[in-house]
């Protein structure tokens, strides 16, 4: 089972930072998201992203688990050499994490 | 609670979420939203330093280009059926904005529009040479060249000018969800320290500001969350009531889809610290919000709170921060990844034996990891070697694409389809200033 399985997720950028956003998308799947996406698990399947660091925040109420990775976006849209400077594509390649059978 | 009464419940629709954004969506919201007031957000973050070097160049310059075309689409719709219009389209120049507004209305033979331009954002000779630190790295104004700095403004400047009767307001840079809190307050008369109120209409406006990405645009995965109708990609309104509780929808027979993941991923969207959203006029805590599925395409917005606002407002800096060159080659066929490789450590080579002063420098296959940062398995069908780089001078960095260029001739076999490309980048920071700093004004001219 592939995170895409049970989740969706919105991506957002302010300055050097990238927002990731992920939602179940049936109520009774958030107590596995809530339990299996930690900060670590997003920092090792982003393999090639750097963040200086990662918050974690949980949201109950819009079944949701929201990460702000600092510093991942080689100086945010407006200096980095990257083509998606935003890191828009990023949710979607974090969809594509492994969760095993849990 | 009467629905046809004007000052208990509101609506507002979302005419364009960015300034490259679709000009139809908003006049279908005219003629079918029975809107009371229309916002446009238009303003990214960089946008009102380039408008600066324009208006540097031309005193008339320096807002929106494509407000005209805009205006000339919806003013009429708009002034027939009393929707009010509020927009950042002013970016750096907002009383040229309105003149040019003016001049679209005297074309149309549109008479006695008031229109109004709120001023004050632009505090670049207020904080030029100080040293306020950067909010968001090391170091200090003074280390910056400045071309503009202008000041997140908040909500009750654009109130003031609809109270003072303006039916067409042009900002420059204000918080983007008070282009929507602005009616709000105006409408409902909410206090300056009614943080739930506040909150709530903050909330309700960050959920309109990117307009179609409320109502199914940045949402569709084929197979997994489908969307109908993209192509006519209908743009959200709230109905809002005097507490700031709303339903979000939009108008029947457009295109997308308003549903509860929808509106949760737009509730979310570039949400930091979701318990404290930073405002100029509050701080929004969306851990208490709740969405509700009404129906087909309509969502209930409730329950956010509110915090007294932040003792400072943030300004947005803009400076020239040198020039990025890019070039780009495309290989197909068996071997193309190889092939590619092989290509960018030529031009990785080259660089190194020109001795080319750049400050950065990037090397991509797209196709493979140029937005990929996971681990990847499988060759694709056709890959496009990328190299970008930033230097201090334009000339350094034209070389990369000459360079990439070059390839066609140098280079591996089957190279194809090279593009390049150089522009000056105009970066962006932020400084925190006190509220006295700035000094607001707003002008208003009938058409």
């Amino acid at each position: 089972m592939h995170l895409r399985d049970i989740a969706h997720a919105r991506t957002g950028d302010k300055g050097d930072t990238s927002q990731i956003c992920v939602f179940a998308r049936r109520p009774e799947d958030f107590p596995l998201l809530e339990r299996a996406l930690t900060a670590r698990r997003v920092a090792d399947h982003l393999t090639g992203l750097t963040p200086r660091r990662i918050e974690r925040h949980v949201l109950p109420n819009l079944g949701a688990v929201n990460f702000v990775l600092h510093g991942a976006l080689s100086g945010g849209v407006t200096r980095s050499l990257a083509l998606d400077a935003h890191g828009k594509t990023l949710g979607a390649q974090l969809l594509d994490m492994e969760m095993g059978d849990a | 609670m009467s629905e046809s009464n004007p000052m208990t419940r509101i609506r507002i629709g979302a005419g364009a979420g960015f300034a490259g954004d679709r000009i139809e969506p908003a006049v279908e919201l005219i003629e079918k939203g029975d809107l009371d007031y229309l916002c446009f957000e238009c303003l990214a973050e960089r946008t009102i330093a380039l408008a600066q070097l324009a208006r540097q160049r031309d005193p008339a310059a320096g807002y929106d280009p494509r407000l005209e075309k805009r205006m000339r689409a919806v003013l009429r719709p708009a002034m027939e059926r009393g929707v009010r219009i509020v927009s950042n389209m002013g970016a750096a120049n907002p009383l040229a904005a309105m003149q040019a507004a003016l001049g679209v209305a005297r074309d149309l033979d549109l008479k006695g529009i008031r229109m109004a331009a709120v001023l004050g954002d632009d505090v670049l000779s207020a904080v030029s040479g100080q040293d306020h630190p950067l909010i968001d790295r090391d170091g200090t104004l003074a280390d910056l060249s400045p071309i503009s700095a202008n000041a997140y403004l908040g909500a009750f400047p654009i109130a003031r000018a609809l109270d003072e009767g303006a039916q067409v307001i042009f900002t420059g840079r204000v918080c983007d969800p008070a282009l929507f809190l602005g009616p709000m307050i105006h409408a409902f008369g909410w206090a300056e320290d009614d943080w739930t109120r506040l909150a709530r209409g903050t909330v309700v406006g960050h959920l309109l500001e990117c307009a179609g990405q409320l109502t199914g645009g940045y949402f569709a995965d084929p197979g997994v969350k489908d969307v109908p109708g993209l192509a006519r990609l209908g743009f959200p309104l709230a109905e809002v009531t005097e507490d700031g509780d709303a339903v979000l929808t939009k108008v029947a027979g457009s295109g997308g889809r308003l549903s509860l993941a929808s509106a949760r991923e737009q509730a979310m969207y570039e949400i930091l610290d979701p318990a404290r959203y930073l405002q100029a006029d509050v701080v929004a805590d969306f851990t208490s919000l709740s969405l509700t599925e009404l129906g087909p395409d309509r969502i209930a917005v409730s329950g956010a709170r509110g915090h007294p606002r932040p003792e400072k407002l943030k300004v947005s800096v803009g400076y020239r921060d040198g020039f990025i060159g890019e070039g780009q080659i495309t290989y197909a066929g068996p071997g193309a990844v190889a092939r590619g490789q092989l290509a960018l450590e030529i031009v990785k080579e080259r660089i190194a034996m020109l001795g080319l002063p750049v400050e950065d420098i990037r090397y991509d296959l797209i196709g493979v990891n140029s937005a990929n940062v996971t681990v990847h398995a499988g060759d694709p069908a056709e890959v496009r070697a990328r190299v970008a780089a930033r230097a201090v001078d334009a000339a350094t960095a034209a070389e990369i694409g000459a360079e990439v260029e070059a390839l066609y001739l140098n280079g591996p076999s089957g190279g194809g389809g090279v593009t390049t490309s150089l522009r000056e980048v105009v970066a962006v920071a932020s400084v925190l200033i006190g509220r006295e700093v700035v000094s607001l004004s707003i002008l208003h001219e009938v058409s």
